[in-house]
């Protein structure tokens, strides 16, 4: 018989080796899942992990790394601290569609004025609006005891909402010949989120991710109000006892991590996409939340996360093209990663111990 | 001579790191009253879960009137009429004695059929208890009772109670005792397991000591003192606290007409509580746990706001203040429960030092923090009070329970605080680190500082206490003088036998 039994004290060992453990599963069972839809799983993982990295269009496949890593990471930061402290937003999706549209909004405004200031004017909307919306579950939190899970979830369709009704109406091109979405901010250089240098991918995101990272590493490890996050997280009452105010905290954390998606939303409308339509988001939001649970909720494991899940992204869309692996395997193979993670994390506070069955 | 309902031989257990029995032996005999004595962590626990199943023996046997006996689950154990009461009521709030009895029997008859033999019982045993009242209305001592009944109903050979006194007034713990006499005369033994060696004199008729998992002796209760005993059970002389000049100066803590609804369901409200504690005294406050002492300790140590006026220190307005503010002024608190409320389990003694520390010790600026710093404060408490661990890097759930208390006294201790108030300091402690916990408390209060100590433990409040009071029902009685003060007058402010009178009639 196999028994867990609590270590006395969390295993740093363990820590750092679930996320590898959990890829190198994946894998495995990834394999054996790609053999039974009749693929080479070999051939399937050596796609997904290598051919964006060092096949042949590498050269194209790289910057897209960044592309697609930089509003995960963004994204999973701020989430990250909001569940230290044991508060959940999984409403990132939400804020990130708010922040496109505040900052893409606030850009269009200007049109066509040429000026400086304008993508920093866009930068703060594109953050105030995630953190707007961030804020209605913080405020029915802590105002009236709702479940912010629920509450951010649902504003996310909220958003989705409000998204095609700015596509279609508020934000349409004018000329755009009737189809829906706005203007391109990709040709309008003022708002324009471009490339700093050119065919690298590396745009103003990718800097604020990283900037966010060292942000979120210094609030964790050298601040005070880090301190109290993970103590609330950890032991609420002893929060309480060490002077936390939990309404302040709440408002803190849910409104940091709808301000980083509202940014990430920003970034990604005024760049990669350049356009406010209704299919504008694609799930970063939610991929975020795996990103951040992958990542350990360390600010540099984020980092790592984002970027290992950027990398199924792209070398899974090179598998579905090349191989002709269903986008359902796909996710099925990410799905997985966030499950073997979750289940080798027991290790860390548990050892596995066979004994022998106790006979009477 | 005749055999022994139970007989031990050598029983052995081993945890990991810890061999918590080993061969133990000793018999208790038919309508024997024994007493199982022992420090915490001794291993009384562990010797008591296996003759109820609920732990197997890795060695030794047992013998139940001569039949080989080795229960492999509690309701083996029930069936071979071995019935226990945990020091830990496992009770349902929400529903009624009737329906927790019958949560707990195999085969449960109608309510109506069960509720008259709850009557039944309860009367016989002097243990008056209505079947239809809800739990979590009952005080502790009628809690018992429900465990107590729940037994009885079984008709037991051997009743086994863990530390069953340390929730009860001085008046329900007499009326246990009428209740266990009454139990022996006809014939059922108890294994009785205490740390309160007076009691233990007066009820139990042989005990077996325990230290460290070992059977370290025996003796006659009635005619050993509680000092030989307790030297027994410590296995060294005891010292007792000492302290010196009693000079009080003006008033550090004033709290008048403080009432407090309580934050949980099933929690006490505070009403109209009124105190005041000079620069050097130390206030014990007395009663049965859930009558309060939770509320109180939240409420003056910030957690729990209130009017402005109803708390005040040197003279100062604190009620509206959080714990931060009131830290930064110099009152500080212990709560009770260490894991999770004084200290975060998972976070490092060095984190755990700042949770409390950072105010006063200057372990932060602007708001950033310094890890040097606070780790030296943490290597501080560690030194100065004997904490055993190998460093401050060490999570506080790897401590033992008495090593954390000391952690956590300790903290607060160091930062010097004008009052200090402290809920249960030795509980769970062993007798040494309780004596130096308390010789801490009184040097505190010899240096000026207003202590109020929150205990269950009366032997610990008339040992340092200079006045007393207790809380029965979030009620604070009068603080008195505790020189002179009588065990019955303690009672009696501690509110008496709750829900006993029937019984005297």
């Amino acid at each position: 018989m196999i028994v867990l039994e609590k270590r006395p004290q969390p295993s740093k060992a363990w820590s750092y080796a679930t996320p590898l453990v959990a890829v190198i599963a994946t894998m495995v069972f990834g394999g054996i899942l790609f053999a039974i839809l009749g693929k080479n799983p070999i051939e399937a993982i050596g796609t997904i992990f290598w051919e964006p990295l060092f096949g042949e269009f590498a050269f194209y496949y790289r910057p897209q790394l960044l592309v697609k890593g930089a509003p995960l990471v963004l994204i999973a930061i701020g989430l990250s601290l909001g569940f230290r402290a044991g508060i959940w937003n999984i409403g990132a999706e939400g804020q990130y569609i708010m922040g496109a549209i505040f900052g893409a909004g606030a850009g269009l405004a200007f049109y066509p004025l040429e000026a400086w200031f304008i993508f920093p004017i866009m930068v703060l909307a594109g953050a105030f609006g995630g953190w707007l919306w961030a804020t209605i579950p913080a405020f029915l939190k802590v105002r009236f005891g709702t479940n912010e899970i629920l509450v951010s979830l649902m504003l996310v369709y909220v958003a989705e909402q409000f998204l095609a009704s700015v596509s279609l109406g508020l934000l349409k091109n004018p000329e755009g010949f009737g189809f829906p979405g706005s203007r391109n901010l990709q040709s309008y250089e003022s708002a324009h989120n471009a490339e700093l240098i050119a065919g690298s991918g590396m745009h103003w995101g990718v800097v604020a991710a990283f900037i966010a990272v060292i942000f979120a590493y210094v609030l964790l490890n050298r601040h005070m109000l880090g301190f109290h996050i993970r103590l609330t997280g950890e032991a609420p009452r002893a929060a309480k006892f060490a002077g936390v105010n939990p309404a302040r905290l709440i408002l803190f954390c849910l409104g940091l991590s709808g301000a980083l998606a509202g940014l990430a939303g920003m970034f990604e409308v005024s760049g990669p996409s350049g356009v406010v339509s209704i299919d504008f988001n694609v799930g970063y939001g939610f991929t975020a939340i795996i990103v951040a649970f992958l990542g350990r909720l360390h600010p540099v494991g984020i980092l790592l996360a984002g970027g290992i899940m950027a990398l199924t992204y792209i070398g899974g869309e090179i598998a579905q093209s090349q191989l002709g692996l269903p986008a359902a395997a796909i996710q099925v193979f990410q799905g997985m990663l966030l499950f073997f993670l979750l289940a080798f994390d027991l290790l860390t506070n548990y050892r596995i111990r066979a004994a022998r069955s106790e006979v009477a | 001579m005749t055999t022994p309902l139970l007989s031990l031989q050598g029983l052995t257990k081993a945890y990991p790191g810890v061999v918590a029995n080993d061969q133990v032996s000793f018999d208790i005999g038919e309508g024997e009253v024994h007493a199982l004595l022992g420090e915490n962590g001794a291993g009384k626990s562990t010797l008591v879960k296996m003759i109820y199943g609920l732990v197997k023996p890795d060695s030794g046997t047992m013998l139940l009137r001569g039949q080989a006996f080795a229960p492999p689950e509690p309701r083996a154990a029930r069936a071979d009429g071995i019935a226990m009461v945990f020091q830990h009521f496992s009770l349902f709030d929400a529903l009624n004695v009737a329906e927790n009895i019958a949560l707990g029997m195999e085969n449960p008859p109608p309510m109506g059929d069960l509720a008259s033999r709850i009557r039944e019982v309860s009367e016989t045993y002097g243990l008056p208890l209505d079947p239809f009242r809800t739990v979590g209305d009952l005080s502790a001592g009628e809690r018992q009772r429900v465990e107590i009944i729940r037994c009885l109903l079984q008709d037991p050979k051997l009743l086994i109670m863990d530390e069953p006194t340390s929730v009860l007034t001085p008046q329900e713990v007499d009326i246990l005792f009428e209740t266990l006499n009454k139990l022996r005369s006809e014939g059922t033994s108890i294994l009785y397991i205490s740390h309160k060696l007076e009691e233990i004199r007066t009820l139990c008729d042989h005990a077996t000591i325990l230290r460290l998992g070992k059977n370290v002796g025996e003796c006659v209760p009635s005619e050993t003192s509680a000092r030989d005993m307790a030297e027994m059970m410590v296995g060294s002389t005891l010292q007792t606290p000492e302290r010196s000049g009693r000079e009080f100066g003006e008033v550090a803590l004033d709290v008048s007409g403080l009432s407090v609804p309580s934050p949980s369901e099933f929690g006490t409200a505070l009403k109209n509580v009124h105190m005041t504690v000079r620069k050097g005294e130390v206030l014990g406050i007395g009663g049965v746990a859930g009558n309060g002492q939770d509320e109180l300790l939240g409420v003056l140590s910030g957690e729990i706001q209130t009017a402005a006026d109803a708390i005040k220190f040197n003279g100062q307005a604190i009620g509206k203040k959080g714990p931060t503010a009131r830290r930064k002024l110099g009152v500080l608190t212990a709560p009770e429960e260490r894991l999770g409320h004084a200290a975060a389990p998972d976070m490092s003694l060095t984190e755990n030092a700042l949770l409390t520390g950072s105010v006063r010790e200057g372990l932060e600026s602007n708001g950033f923090l310094k890890w040097n710093e606070t780790k030296g404060f943490a290597e501080k408490i560690i030194e100065a009070f004997d904490v055993r661990t190998p460093g401050p890097e060490n999570a506080a759930r790897s401590l033992s329970g008495g090593n954390l208390q000391k952690f956590v006294i300790g903290r607060e201790v160091l930062q010097n605080p004008d009052v200090l108030v402290v809920n249960q300091p030795t509980w769970g402690v062993d007798a040494a680190a309780a004596a130096s916990i308390r010789q801490a408390i009184l040097d505190l209060a010899a240096k000026g500082t207003a202590v109020v100590c929150i205990s269950q433990d009366l032997d610990e409040l008339m040992e340092i206490s200079d006045s007393f009071a207790a809380l029965n029902e979030g009620r604070l009685s009068a603080p008195r003088s505790t020189t002179g003060l009588t065990v019955d007058e303690i009672g009696l402010m501690m509110g008496g036998a709750h829900g006993m009178e029937v019984a005297h009639v």
